[in-house]
């Protein structure tokens, strides 16, 4: 009996409210900049839009957001292939390489870059680093697709008469098509909420334009208008996936483990390979280790003047730890109620709930930070510049990644174990305690790790909405590297690539499972 | 000691209804078997009993007490019922012993107390209580589903096709433990089943669920000799249907009563029986073969299917060229293509003619 889901059971009560709370948090900030800019008059706003300003911001964002993509598409399904289909020496190596770029923030790599090619500046600079920083948003997906493919599908092609190349064109690349597409999508937001590469390698776009707005002039009627530019740009992207995908799932039919793919034979093709995953790694992760490595021995040997000061990293790194703990904890309570709905409840409102909270993240965090600026000067000036509004912002943007998580490990506890809780004599929420919360404790703790690293390498809402005085990692490097002290700024920079080191093991943890990233 | 009173239930699944008006008495300390195909609404039936699912209508007793009806519904933790599911459905994440004693009031849980008992009551050695649930085999696993539901003494224990997922071997093994323990706790059971044999001797009394309607309830070999309609006769094992016209006189042996004349002779038919043209249900065990002679039915072998202990012979019947299936002991297999005499042991059923 399949139909036996319990999906007839009343749904508490207290797990909707609690889930329409959090959904509307989420979507609060979208309409804050809707009403802000609906505000300004159509005339006015037509005229601040007509502008050739305007017309490059929207060139630039176009030909980085074209390029990079293609680029990172290209390099990262390559790289799986090679990684997970071919006789490549050392895969497994291979596999852990190509994730460790997510360990390097995009503008710590920006500053290893201008470090090696000071001239480095406009399109093909923003381009060559936001590529290196993100192919593994494609990578990861794809990877695991092949990993999990039958080998059976082939053999079937192969069996209904097809030839080697044409069953995999027409057997294995659509399989890997909704993975590469996720991919594709996660780098397009990406870039188009990048700020520290962008400003440092200094090739405008709107979300640098936008951050340069709010600190020229505070009351921002030109800055609402590009973050609704930007926000139509994003919910562009997310339906061109939405509809590129299509509804078809991809799952395997059939019941019985899946046949393992017998990998492809490189031969004379083996050293050509090796030769490209190395110089990709070197260019990854070679450039940003070296020039860290190069600015401490310049700042320790006095080769340059640096305001570097020990006591003050010690103090940011504690900073930056207590603020990401507190987010995680926060992200994770907001998301636990979410990731029950939706896994358990799959009705029109579950799925608008989720949808709420995947649209809310995918805005630029300067949009979010913009929002919740004007949010709290106008009706909570309590909590205008304290870690409140700051939290909020991360939760906001970082709740995605708990919630997969989280959604992942309520497979481990299905609703027949609450209910055999139930029977033995435990109260709703004796159960939740004693049963949800204990099977779902890994993927929560794992949601956690994601939300604590996201949160202390993030840079464009820290440095929008950190209350005076408060600094971060990347906060910290931000303004020493803005003032030139790249010596300075060092520390900082190992000090964001040591925190977010775990994420590679986290996205490597679970290889079949999609990444949220 | 608990009798459950189903009266009147209904239920809907999906907003879709799927029980309609059911009513059962399941007498205290017995066994009861719902025997139904898949999806015809007996885990539902279950489940509104447990108390995992409201129902839209009717009233459910344990006992004196009602725990749902119109404006009353008892949550399921307070019904004071075991439980076991399909699956086991143990907990992953605790050790047997813990799923065991999950039931037991915290300071039991502490001392470990009637873990072991528990485990023996169901056949299992009380070592296995430091295991893993994912160590443990699938019918193992069911046994401690099974001692985790009884550790609270629950008064009526619900079991929801508790077998199903087992291989064949391990599952007359696992029945016969279960069959065991529970008579040793005296408890009140509902076995929710597709499984006709197990139905069948496993419980005291036998539903028959179609279209969540109880088509028949009664003993097993009341349902099984004199079903109600076609559907429970076919459901119930191997069923011949013939055509036949209802005669009163004297039976082949003599007996007073309905008789019908069929292409198999004259048969003894359960009574009440409808009159006229009418349709015969014979079990192929009833079928006899035997050597031919002047003056009874004969028929040639089309084919057998051997099984071992028996086998089924598909039988040709010269009257009316009917194919009827005869079940015949394994060491006494007649060869295709012969020809056989037969005859019929037992009473029949006749159902009104369907055409």
């Amino acid at each position: 009996m399949t139909s036996r889901r319990g999906r007839s059971n009343p749904t508490p009560v207290t797990v909707v409210t609690a889930s329409l709370v959090v959904a509307a948090v989420c979507v609060l900030p979208l309409l804050v900049v809707a009403v802000k800019a609906f505000d300004i008059g159509w005339g006015p706003a037509w005229d601040l839009l007509w502008r050739p300003r305007v017309g490059e911001l929207l060139r630039n964002t176009a030909s980085l957001v074209v390029l990079t993509v293609s680029l990172t598409t290209g390099l990262g399904i390559a790289a799986a292939w090679l990684v997970e289909r071919t006789s490549l020496p050392g895969a497994k190596f291979w596999r852990v390489l190509m994730v460790c770029p997510l360990a390097v923030p995009a503008f710590v790599n920006s500053y290893a870059w201008v470090t090696v090619r000071p001239d480095l500046q406009g399109l093909g600079g923003a381009v060559l680093v936001t590529t290196l920083s993100y192919f593994p948003f494609v990578f990861l997906p794809v990877a695991a697709v092949l990993r999990g493919l039958d080998q059976s599908l082939e053999d079937s092609a192969r069996s209904l008469g097809l030839g080697p190349w044409r069953s995999f064109f027409r057997a294995v690349l659509p399989q890997l098509r909704p993975a590469a597409l996720g991919g594709m999508l996660l780098v397009s937001l990406h870039l188009l909420s990048e700020f520290g590469v962008l400003a440092m390698l200094r090739f405008p776009t709107f979300t640098t334009a936008i951050l340069e707005q709010f600190q020229v002039a505070f009351s921002n009627s030109a800055g609402s208008l590009l973050a609704v530019v930007l926000i139509a740009l994003c919910l562009g992207l997310l339906t061109a996936e939405l509809l590129l995908r299509g509804t078809i799932r991809h799952a395997r039919l059939g019941r019985g483990a899946a046949r393992r793919a017998l990998p492809a034979r490189l031969g004379l093709w083996t050293a050509p390979a090796l030769i490209g995953m190395g110089a990709l790694t070197v260019l990854a992760l070679g450039v940003p280790l070296g020039s860290l490595v190069y600015w401490f021995r310049a700042g320790s040997g006095g080769l340059t003047e640096s305001a570097f000061d020990p006591a003050e990293l010690v103090t940011t790194l504690w900073g930056t730890l207590r603020l990401a703990l507190i987010a995680g904890v926060v992200t994770v309570v907001a998301a636990f109620p979410v990731a029950w709905l939706i896994a358990r409840r799959r009705t029109w409102l579950s799925v608008l709930v989720e949808r709420a909270t995947y649209v809310a993240s995918s805005l630029p965090g300067v949009v979010i930070a913009l929002a919740l600026v004007t949010l709290s000067v106008r009706y909570a000036r309590p909590v205008y510049q304290t870690s409140v509004v700051l939290v909020a912002a991360y939760a906001i943007l970082f709740i995605p990644r708990a919630m997969v998580s989280i959604r992942a490990a309520m497979a481990h506890a299905p609703e027949e174990l609450t209910e055999a809780a139930r029977a033995l004599g435990d109260g709703p929420f004796r159960a939740f305690v004693r049963v949800l919360v204990p099977l779902t404790a890994p993927g929560a703790l794992a949601g956690f790790a994601m939300v604590f690293i996201a949160t202390s390498t993030e840079l464009t809402a820290t440095l929008l909405l950190a209350p005076t005085g408060t600094q971060t990692l990347a906060t910290a490097f931000w303004s020493a590297s803005e003032s030139i002290d790249y010596a300075g700024a060092a520390p900082y920079a190992a000090a964001l690539v040591l925190v977010s080191a775990p994420l590679t093991y986290l996205l490597l943890r679970r290889p079949d499972e999609e990444p949220a990233l | 000691m608990t009798t459950l009173r189903i009266s009147g239930v209904a239920a809907s699944y999906d907003g879709r209804p799927v029980l309609h008006g059911l009513d059962l008495v399941v007498p205290s300390g017995t066994t009861s078997a719902i025997l139904g195909a898949s999806g015809c609404g007996k885990t539902t039936l279950l489940r509104v009993v447990a108390g995992f699912q409201p129902a839209d209508e009717g009233i459910v007793q344990l006992g004196d007490r009602t725990v749902a009806g119109p404006g009353v519904w008892v949550a399921p933790e307070k019904r004071g019922i075991g439980y076991v599911a399909q699956e086991g459905n143990l907990f992953p994440h605790l050790s047997v012993g813990a799923n065991v004693s999950y039931g037991l009031p915290r300071h039991a849980r502490r001392a470990g107390e009637r873990v072991g008992e528990l485990l023996e009551l169901v056949g299992l050695s009380p070592d296995l209580a430091a295991r893993r649930p994912d160590q443990l085999s699938g019918g193992q696993q069911q046994r401690v589903a099974l001692a985790r539901a009884l550790a609270r003494r629950p008064t009526v224990v619900l079991l929801d096709e508790p077998f199903s997922s087992l291989d064949a071997g391990l599952r007359s093994s696992t029945r016969e433990a279960v069959a065991q323990a529970l008579a040793h706790e005296d408890v009140t059971v509902v076995l929710v089943t597709h499984d006709q044999a197990e139905a069948l001797s496993f419980a005291d009394q036998v539903a028959i669920m179609h279209d969540g309607r109880f088509s028949q309830v009664g003993a097993p070999s009341e349902v099984y000799s004199t079903p109600a309609d076609r559907h429970a006769a076919a459901f119930l094992g191997d069923a011949v249907f013939l055509r036949g016209t209802a005669d009163v006189g004297e039976g082949p042996d003599g007996a007073d009563g309905a008789v019908v004349n069929t292409a198999l002779g004259r048969l003894v038919v359960h009574q009440p029986a409808p009159a006229g043209t009418v349709d015969v249900l014979i079990r192929p065990e009833q079928i006899l073969l035997r050597d031919m002679a002047p003056g009874i039915p004969c028929a040639e072998v089309l084919s057998t299917t051997y099984f071992g202990h028996d086998a089924l012979v598909a039988l040709r019947l010269q009257a009316d060229h009917t194919v009827v299936t005869a079940r015949v002991n394994g060491s006494d297999v007649p060869h295709t293509g012969s020809i056989v005499g037969l005859s019929v042991v037992g009473e029949a059923r006749a159902f009104e003619h369907q055409g």
